[in-house]
């Protein structure tokens, strides 16, 4: 596997990310909403809170993560410019990483300047710091896990938007699976519970790093891009 | 830098797009693969630029087999894909740059020859702007550029001046006949005075199979029946048809006559004679000795384009 080609994969993307709109709609708009709900909490309610940073940033991610990765196969097969990447000196292995890397460096441009919450409530009084970084570790890997199931379904489509739906289901299934457990029968439940996504993130969010919660992250998210690798060699069948 | 494709044989599902075709490329050569439209060479540009596998058959370049050296034969490749895809979004420069770094170009290498081609392909004043802004010519030219940034040794472009005006197909070819020295090119087209204009040899290929293969000149000769002279001449006679006609077809080698057109005393026909004979002369001492005038006589060989035609529809 060539770093070089995975950097000149990753850099392109960036830029294409920060040349359009893409970027800066999907920064403003995921930070207008969490800062919305961090000041109400803030100045309304007197609560100074990063509950709210970490119940709201996985259900942003639900969206944003589909949204950001919708275009980066598909449009190339659209386009027929996967055609020249393809035929390039380049493994499908290193493209799908170099982009995987890049639509995932954007969800954490997102999420790195809600570390100012941290420091305001720093300033308003003791925090457990502890948690706040593992938890801020665990959101980086759900977002890890989104894209790269949305970087899966934009490669099995030319249509950007069957890309995003598709993408946002299965996020939203992962999701929600440890929500409606009461639903289904007890041999089900845990087996259900280890696949939900939330529940490793409610897991490390506690200040507790359990290699258990890691393996099932970095698993998920191996196999998503194993699947979209797989996806991409498809025209060669 | 020679290609070799021995059986190649494509199938998607069950159609056959291309059905156990073999041909060599000599290096240096220029050749032109022509076929109308879904006969197969799109599909077997794709197999030679490692695009997709064939399903059963093997290519070679320059002596390597591509699925064994896949990445190996990529980087000597230049590969101009069919509707020239580019990134609309990023600029001449940028796009340069990154084909170059993914040909596994070094930062100084990249600087170089993105300058030389820049120059080459007349790119200097759109450098810095969006490809997507950019008119088709242009594109066309950046296609190029990026297909000979790492100034391969195997050049394959799937019609390159496909959509372009008269102006632009010329400066197209002038272009490739131009950066193609000294390289292998495979071109398809199905343009045929483009295949006259540019290629060494050409390939007809028909639903997967090759029909033909020789330069432009051997294809015109061997699928030369007749040749044909078109003579128009004034007579003064009223009844041209029963009073030249015989005499003209008793030419020798002359094999048939007919009348094309007539007016005011001036009529053109079309002599029919075996294949290979110059009958011009005969034709003129007739016409000295009846007292006719010659007001014009032509040759018309068969052109390449009745030769695709006789091949390509059954």
């Amino acid at each position: 596997m060539s770093l070089q080609n995975i950097a000149t994969i990753f850099r392109r993307e960036i830029r294409f990310y920060f040349n359009s709109p893409i970027a800066y709609v999907v920064i403003i708009v995921f930070l207008s909403i969490l800062g919305w709900f961090f000041s109400n909490n803030l100045f309304l309610m007197n609560i100074a809170t990063l509950r709210i940073v970490f119940e709201l940033v996985p259900l942003l991610f639900l969206f944003f993560a589909p949204a950001i990765t919708m275009r980066l196969l598909a449009e190339e097969k659209k386009s027929g410019t996967l055609e020249l990447l393809t035929t390039k000196p380049v493994r499908d292995v290193e493209i799908i990483l170099g982009k995987f890397l890049a639509a995932w460096a954007l969800l954490a441009a997102a999420l790195l300047p809600t570390l100012v919450y941290v420091v305001i409530i720093v300033f308003l009084g003791p925090l457990d710091v502890g948690p706040v970084i593992t938890g801020y570790l665990g959101l980086l890997l759900m977002g890890g896990v989104y894209i790269a199931i949305g970087l899966f379904t934009s490669s099995i489509t030319e249509n950007q938007i069957v890309a995003f739906i598709i993408g946002f289901l299965l996020v939203l299934t992962l999701f929600l699976l440890d929500k409606v457990l009461m639903y289904v029968p007890e041999g089900l439940a845990s087996t259900m519970e280890f696949l939900s996504v939330d529940y490793h993130l409610s897991n490390i969010a506690r200040g507790v790093i359990d290699s258990r919660d890691l393996l099932y992250f970095f698993s998920v998210l191996g196999f998503s891009l194993m699947l979209a690798t797989v996806s991409l060699e498809r025209r060669k069948w | 830098m020679a290609i070799a494709v021995r059986n190649l044989t494509k199938k998607y599902g069950s159609q056959v797009a291309v059905n156990d075709i073999s041909f060599d490329v000599k290096s240096g050569e220029i050749l032109g693969f022509l076929g109308p439209n879904g006969a197969g060479k799109t599909t077997t540009m794709k197999v030679i630029t490692s695009y997709m596998p064939p399903t059963s058959g093997v290519v070679e370049i320059d002596g390597m087999n591509i699925a064994d050296h896949s990445l190996e034969v990529r980087r000597k490749i230049g590969y101009l894909p069919e509707l020239n895809p580019l990134y609309l979004d990023m600029n001449v420069m940028d796009y340069l740059e990154y084909s170059a770094k993914l040909l596994g170009l070094n930062d100084e290498a990249v600087r170089e020859r993105r300058k030389e081609m820049v120059h080459s392909c007349g790119l200097e004043s759109v450098r810095h702007r969006d490809i997507g802004e950019l008119s088709k010519g242009f594109r066309q030219r950046v296609g190029l550029a990026q297909a000979m940034i790492h100034d391969p040794d195997v050049l394959i472009m799937d019609e390159p001046t496909s959509g372009l005006d008269p102006n632009q197909i010329v400066e197209i070819r002038n272009l490739i006949k131009q950066l193609g020295r000294a390289k292998t090119v495979v071109l398809s087209t199905h343009i045929l005075t483009e295949v006259q204009a540019t290629c060494d040899r050409v390939l007809i290929i028909n639903e997967g199979s090759i029909v033909a293969d020789g330069t432009p000149e051997e294809l015109q000769r061997q699928f030369t029946a007749s040749d044909m002279l078109t003579l128009e001449l004034k007579t003064g006679l009223r009844d041209p048809l029963a009073e030249v006609i015989p005499k003209l077809r008793i030419l020798a080698r002359v094999t048939n006559v007919t009348l094309v057109s007539q007016a005011n005393g001036t009529s053109s026909f079309e002599l029919q004679t075996e294949k290979g004979a110059d009958v011009r002369e005969a034709a003129f001492r007739l016409a000295v000795s009846e007292n006719w005038v010659i007001l014009e006589m032509r040759r018309k060989a068969t052109t390449l384009e009745e030769v695709f035609h006789k091949l390509t529809t059954a």
